[in-house]
């Protein structure tokens, strides 16, 4: 035999799981709100996932190609990034600022700090909290007004002030929001399709909208409607589906994302009914990204057998 | 304290599944390594020219843990050197070339076995080891005070993909099995038997709730197929839910685990006197052109066994002893069979391909798969920064090397195989402090 055998050490076979192999599975989940996004908003919300998907994946590779490492926009991260950070903006923003954004969320965050598994925290919504700082971005005027409902950043305030609109309505997204943060309908179908693909487990989101509207039920007399109204409005379900369970920034053991999805919901809650800003799921995702290596140790598996003595 | 011991789905490629086992005609020669199992070598005990038999002893066991080898053709002693052995070290082997007739030596018949140490004393000259893979001298593990056996467990496991040998032995080798547990029982006052076995087995399940019905004692127990259910701890928790802790055996909580072949070979020997000298070995692989089971005298070399399985379709990447999951690739097909071997696999580069590694991405897919909550990921990190204070708070000796984290690694970090390294760095450690402080 001509061949040489390979050696090598065990296991000699592999599951076939990659790291892009996920990525396309989230972009997968989230084409269901791009497309209700695009549908609810118009086009300009299409150009503005465009826009950042493109600059997202074009600022990786010109910072890789810069400091000479190894081109990772195959892994589809910066994809992923782009399109998350896209349908958390409203329909309405200047395109500088997406690309502004962007790039901080893809050189900022990620790649200064080593690339993707090293950032500390998840690059679309820290991007996302600077925008909201920097340009206040998620003020009203970038906000199209959708159908004859409600207008405005998110119909939360007006749901406290008691003028909640149509349940149905806030379940098919006909109302004001991000372009990917209103069609429940839509977050729900990718959130069964990373459950169905095992990209994600249920901890997470369900503890974190779990507490919010358990919170919401007490708060509101136990309105059931008015707390589901909650539950569905603002950047929740898109906050605990797809950006609570980044890998990265989250725990990973179920223990540790439970710990994680009720911390959220928390301070989630808080930030609506005591906080300046109407809506505080991306403060809530934050704040819980810094705690995940704290979580994480303390919520490590017990090993079998303990140490040896 | 319960305990979920996850583990991964492997695909289960168990091509040879219900095939009988066939008889492989005689091997030309046979060379048989004076190490086939954990202890130290056996010494050879023939020279060049000497007329051996079906049965005859070529090595006889040196020092409290060792295991004598024989000859399993007729014919004679040609050449004794030095052999590189797949784990590294090189040691005597002992070519014999057959003279077709196979002959049986005409000492062999069965021990007279009446007290605890006649059973023993007949397992070691059995030269019977762990025929699960393990390679452990069995007759060492039965060697311990018969009041701390609580309950033997029988490991039917057969956890790796392509693997079906151990299956065959529990629906063919009943009665040599019978034979086996019943002198344990009687010498060892050995009185639960647990057989475990994964539940996908459906025939060699019959055959042992079968088994059961006529040795007393014996329950069947079925494991959840989920790979590794053969490894010692998983098994003995699952089986009796005790937790053998971190550095200490299963007989530290009142376990034996053998192997379901292991017992059978007992059986065998002390029915006919016959030692160890052939293995049921499943031979499969993508390359494999007849993928079947194969009884082969022990050192028949791997070349004349895949030759006899119609010889390889494509070449292949990488050939093994063992499973995909834990085996041991082989530098060259002049290997022989080993004691020790359940299968040879020749896979092709597509069955054996493993992702290029990249970033971790921190999803917990390795500490989510460990069987043990070992936390792969980290130990890495450790290993890197040789932070030996930190392996061993992160508990890398508990380790058995299934290889689940690799598996399941989306960016196909090496994990398991960085665990070994760092098993390694503290037992080293462990060793210069030692010497340091003695």
């Amino acid at each position: 035999m001509d061949k040489v055998l390979s050696l090598s050490v065990s296991p000699h076979i592999h599951s076939g799981r990659t790291t892009a192999g996920i990525m396309r599975d989230v972009l997968i989940s989230l084409a269901p709100a791009a497309i209700a996004g695009t549908v609810i908003f118009g086009l300009r919300a299409l150009l503005v996932i465009a826009v950042c998907v493109a600059s997202c994946v074009l600022f990786e590779a010109l910072f890789n190609m810069i400091v000479k490492k190894d081109q990772t926009v195959g892994d589809l991260s910066a994809a992923v990034t782009g399109l998350l950070l896209a349908l958390n903006l409203p329909a309405g923003i200047p395109i500088w600022q997406c690309v502004i954004g962007s790039l901080f969320a893809i050189v900022i965050v990620k790649c200064l700090f080593g690339g993707l598994g090293h950032n500390p925290v998840n690059p679309a919504i820290t991007a996302r909290v600077f925008m909201l700082v920097a340009f206040g971005s998620m003020t009203v005027q970038s906000f199209p007004t959708v159908v004859d409902t409600v207008a405005g950043a998110t119909p939360l305030p007006s749901i406290a002030e008691g003028n909640a609109p149509d349940l149905a309505e806030l379940f098919l997204g006909l109302t004001g929001g991000a372009i990917g943060e209103t069609c429940a309908l839509a977050l729900l179908l990718g959130f069964v399709y990373l459950l169905v693909r095992r990209v994600i487990t249920w901890h997470v989101p369900v503890s974190f909208v779990g507490v919010v509207f358990l919170l919401s039920l007490f708060k509101e007399g136990f309105d059931v409607v008015q707390a589901l109204s909650l539950v569905l409005s603002g950047g929740l379900l898109l906050g605990a589906i797809f950006m609570a369970t980044d890998y990265v920034t989250s725990p990973s053991t179920a223990k540790g994302k439970l710990v994680f999805g009720i911390g959220a919901g928390l301070i989630t809650f808080m930030i609506r009914y005591f906080g300046v800003y109407p809506e505080g799921v991306s403060f809530a995702i934050l704040f819980m990204n810094i705690l995940t290596p704290y979580i994480d140790s303390l919520t490590a598996h017990k090993v079998f057998g303990g140490r040896k003595a | 304290m319960s305990f979920f011991l996850s583990g991964v789905h492997v695909p289960h490629r168990k091509h040879t599944a219900g095939q009988s086992a066939v008889y492989m005609p005689t091997p030309k020669t046979i060379t048989l390594p004076v190490s086939m199992h954990i202890g130290v070598p056996a010494r050879p005990s023939v020279k060049v020219g000497d007329p051996v038999y079906v049965g005859t002893p070529i090595a006889e066991a040196t020092g409290a843990v060792s295991s004598p080898i024989f000859s399993g053709i007729s014919g004679k002693v040609t050449k004794i050197s030095e052999m590189l052995l797949a784990g590294g070290n090189t040691v005597p082997a002992v070519t014999i070339e057959s003279d077709g007739e196979m002959t049986v030596d005409s000492a062999i018949r069965p021990p007279v076995v009446n007290t605890r140490e006649d059973m023993i004393e007949a397992i070691r000259a059995s030269g019977v080891v762990g025929l699960g893979g393990a390679g452990f001298p069995t007759y060492v593990k039965f060697n311990v005070d018969p009041s701390r056996i609580e309950v033997l467990i029988i490991n039917g496991a057969e956890c790796e993909p392509y693997i079906t040998s151990d299956s065959l032995t529990m629906v063919d080798r009943v009665d040599d099995m019978v034979y086996g547990l019943e002198a344990m029982k009687k010498h060892f006052g050995i009185r639960q038997i647990i057989i475990g076995i994964e539940k996908n087995k459906k025939r060699a399940i019959a055959s042992m709730q079968a088994l059961a019905k006529r040795v007393s004692g014996v329950t069947v127990h079925v494991l959840p197929a989920v790979y590794p259910q053969g490894g010692e701890k998983v098994l003995v928790y699952h089986t009796t839910k005790k937790v053998i802790p971190a550095g200490k055996l299963p007989i530290d909580v009142g376990c034996i685990v053998c192997n379901c072949t292991t017992v059978a070979a007992i059986g065998n020997y002390l029915k006919t006197g016959m030692p160890l000298i052939r293995k049921c070995v499943t031979v499969d692989g993508g390359a494999v052109k007849t993928p079947q089971n194969v009884i082969v005298p022990i050192g028949t070399s791997l070349a004349e066994v895949f030759d006899f399985c119609g010889g390889f379709v494509t070449a292949p990447e990488k050939v093994l002893y063992g499973g995909p999951m834990m085996g041991i690739t082989v530098p060259d097909l002049n290997a022989p069979i080993l004691k020790n071997t359940n299968a040879i696999l020749a896979l092709t580069a597509e069955e054996t391909k493993l992702p290029k590694p990249t970033a971790c991405i921190r999803c917990g897919s390795c500490t989510n798969a460990c069987p043990f909550g070992l936390a792969p990921s980290s130990i890495l990190r450790a290993y890197q920064k040789k932070d030996t204070a930190l392996l061993e708070k992160l508990s890398v000796e508990t380790c058995m090397e299934c290889g689940c984290c690799s598996f399941m690694c989306p960016a196909s970090r090496p994990l398991v195989q960085t665990n070994k390294l760092a098993k390694a760095l503290l037992k080293e450690t462990r060793m210069k402090e030692a010497s340091k402080n003695g």
